[in-house]
């Protein structure tokens, strides 16, 4: 789950690492108040969940109270790259001296979190981390044993850093990581820290991710924090909206449900299976409505629930139902549940099933079922882009 | 030959007592696989269709040489159960449980290699070396299993589950058997990399070729096309799904590994990649059998 930068910097700042004077607002009005409170210039800044916000316009400086009037409208309904920014994070604007950044993450070549410091901070990082890679100081770390400071130290001297800001940055470096390592966080990135004109540093900007299979581990520390669990770091049509409550509020494992304008709605399942049969589809020129992937440990029930939402969508002519070669999963179970659906909506299953290709254990008993309602089914002699040949023609 | 598990492997069963394990091990058992011992503290005495239930990995350690371990218990005990594992001097480590933090997954990782084990997984399918035996979920019941898997030269490592069996059945239904199909983990970090289980392969001389499966996100891929700019005896057929993600920056697939960041993770960049270091790249599963055939021949 990613955090939005206030919710980043209130973590930051309960682990002890400066983050500038902010308050979050939802208004044009309440931008105003906050921005008189903490004393112009100030700086308004878009509160959304992806990069690039800076050059989308959702950064803006005002230096009186017109200002803000003026840019603030535009910043809370600016869409940045599909997503509506839930309120603006109003500070105060610093005299910067010089720019950092700090990142953690984990490098699944290495096995092993890695660690960056760089004293070339800033929205563009990457470039001149490319021209100057002298000034990009990276190490991978242990996972098992505690981050000591002397390594964030030998970090930020590698750069050629020493006096004061190499005590201060080795400190604000070794609770970064520590943070990183303690709150199950997949990334941790401070961009820019800022060296202010009176020697202090704070964290302007902050980039968090904390993995989502350990949200509840640290539930006690979100609460406090007054951070909410979130489903998707984009915004969910209604219809993903409703399969994500279905999932949570089942219990069940979370399959993804995504919501597309085509005719054809697609089941499937498993993460890699389903990036498949998308390519397939899209490959072949068909038109999914919308896309459902079972996820793990499902029955009758899961698979019935599921056709049904998919099947509501307005506009869904035929359902699809393509899978790779079962493992754990009987195809008798999944038929059954498709099944049911279409009889309870009385839609004839022959008829409304495009294509049926679901391999693997008890599915003696499932073509059995299948050809009962007469559904246009292949077995395993067929490929996954047979299906999926088979499904866009019958759409034809 | 086969690499990590034989006909000759004793293998151990952790979370023996669950529901999906249960059905594990009658499946595996059915296959052939030499299960010697399952363990659910708390419940020594019983047993799971004869097989004999322990506290802990120790009590069957002390009594028989144990190969390999397969790990079924849920996420917040798997790492838990992987280190006891570890421990008790196993070697071979196949983690299935899904959902283990990374930072749980890392330490796990970290302490297998001070202590010389592999580890395939987490979130792995299992390890099958087709008419030998089998770890883990992969394939079902012995007689599904039969008709997806058989024995052969071709090697085959996947990141989906899934896919792993769907590739063995398009390559069985080719004609083609398996040396060993590894389900290395949806997750996005894993034990065993494509580059550590084509170090095995390589060293196994009835695996002619290998054939890969791979997804967006992470630099596995990456990390595999420079290991063969550096020379292998092996080819290599890779089948990367995802390309038509790339349209939807921001949707997740299912697999926390494959989040699409639109940076250089991407699939166009990996097959890029993969191209130019000479890894036979197939446009569409079906092909995947003609593309082997012709590599081994021209090998």
């Amino acid at each position: 789950m990613r955090f939005y930068e206030y919710e980043a910097k209130r973590l930051l700042k309960k682990q002890l690492i400066g983050v500038p004077v902010h308050q979050l607002v939802r208004t044009v009005e309440e931008t105003r108040e906050a921005a008189s409170q903490i004393g112009f210039p100030v700086v308004l800044k878009a509160q959304v969940l992806s990069g690039g916000r800076m050059k989308a316009g959702g950064v803006k400086f005002a230096a009186c109270v017109d200002e803000v009037v003026e840019a603030a409208p535009n910043i809370l309904k600016l869409k940045i790259k599909g997503k509506t920014p839930v309120g603006i994070l109003v500070e105060p604007k610093c005299v910067v001296q010089q720019e950092y950044y700090l990142g953690v993450t984990y490098d699944a070549a290495a096995k092993l979190p890695i660690v960056i410091f760089s004293d070339l901070g800033g929205i563009d990082i990457e470039e001149a981390s490319e021209r100057n890679p002298e000034r990009v100081a990276k190490s991978h770390i242990s996972a098992l044993l505690p981050f000591y400071d002397f390594q964030a130290k030998q970090l930020v001297n590698s750069v050629g850093i020493t006096g004061r800001d190499l005590n201060s940055l080795t400190q604000i470096f070794s609770r970064l990581v520590r943070t990183f390592l303690d709150y199950d966080l997949t990334l941790a990135e401070i961009n820019p820290l800022a060296k202010l004109s009176d020697g202090s540093f704070v964290a302007l900007d902050a980039h968090v991710e904390m993995e989502d299979v350990a949200i509840t581990r640290h539930s006690q520390t979100l609460s406090e924090l007054g951070i909410s669990r979130r489903y998707e770091a984009t915004d969910l049509t209604q219809f993903e909206k409703r399969a994500a409550e279905m999932f949570s509020g089942k219990g069940w494992v979370a399959g993804t449900m995504v919501d597309f304008g085509g005719p054809m709605a697609l089941l499937t399942t498993g993460g890699g299976t389903s990036l498949v049969i998308f390519d397939s589809v899209r490959k072949q020129g068909g038109n999914p409505a919308n896309f459902c992937d079972t996820g793990g440990n499902f029955g009758v029930d899961k698979v019935y629930q599921m056709t049904k939402l998919l099947l509501e969508k307005p506009g869904v002519e035929k359902i699809a139902v393509i899978t790779c070669v079962f493992s754990v999963a009987r195809v008798d179970l999944i038929v059954r549940g498709v099944i049911k659906a279409l009889l309870e909506k009385a839609y004839s299953p022959a008829e409304k099933i495009a294509v049926f290709r679901v391999p693997g254990a008890w599915e003696e008993e499932g073509f059995r079922i299948l050809r009962k309602y007469n559904v246009n089914f292949l077995d395993r002699s067929y490929t996954i882009d047979d299906a999926v040949r088979e499904a866009i023609r019958r759409m034809e | 030959m086969s690499i990590l598990v034989d006909e000759t492997t004793k293998v151990i069963i952790q979370g023996i007592t669950g529901r999906e394990a249960v059905a594990v091990t009658r499946n595996c058992m059915d296959y052939g696989t030499k299960i010697v011992g399952g363990v659910t503290p708390g419940k020594r005495g019983s047993d799971v269709y004869g097989i004999p239930v322990c506290d802990c990995v120790r009590d069957i350690t002390k009594e028989h040489e144990v190969d390999a371990s397969v790990i079924l218990v849920p996420a917040r005990f798997a790492k838990d159960a992987a280190f006891e594992a570890i421990d008790n001097g196993i070697s071979i480590i196949n983690i299935i449980t899904e959902g283990i933090p990374r930072r749980d997954t890392a330490e796990i990782l970290e302490f297998a290699r001070h202590h010389g084990a592999k580890i395939i997984g987490p979130n792995s399918m299992g390890i099958i070396s087709p008419g030998k035996t089998k770890l883990g979920p992969i394939g079902g019941p012995a007689q599904d299993t039969n008709k997806t898997f058989i024995p052969g030269p071709v090697g085959v490592i996947s990141r989906s589950g899934g896919f792993t069996a769907e590739l063995s059945h398009t390559l069985t239904h080719g004609g083609l058997g398996q040396s060993t199909a590894i389900s290395m983990g949806g997750d996005p970090i894993v034990g065993s990399t494509f580059v550590d289980l084509l170090l095995l392969f390589e060293a196994d001389p009835e695996t002619k070729a290998v054939v890969i499966f791979g997804e967006p996100g992470g630099n596995l891929e990456a990390e595999l096309a420079s290991w063969v700019l550096r020379g292998t005896r092996l080819p290599i057929v890779a089948f990367i799904g995802g390309r038509f993600v790339e349209e939807m920056p921001g949707v997740s697939f299912g697999h926390a590994g494959s989040i699409v960041h639109g940076s250089s993770d991407t699939v166009s960049r990996k097959i890029a990649l993969l191209y130019e270091a000479g890894v036979i790249v197939a446009e569409e599963v079906s092909q995947i059998p003609t593309l082997v055939k012709e590599a081994i021949k021209g090998v």
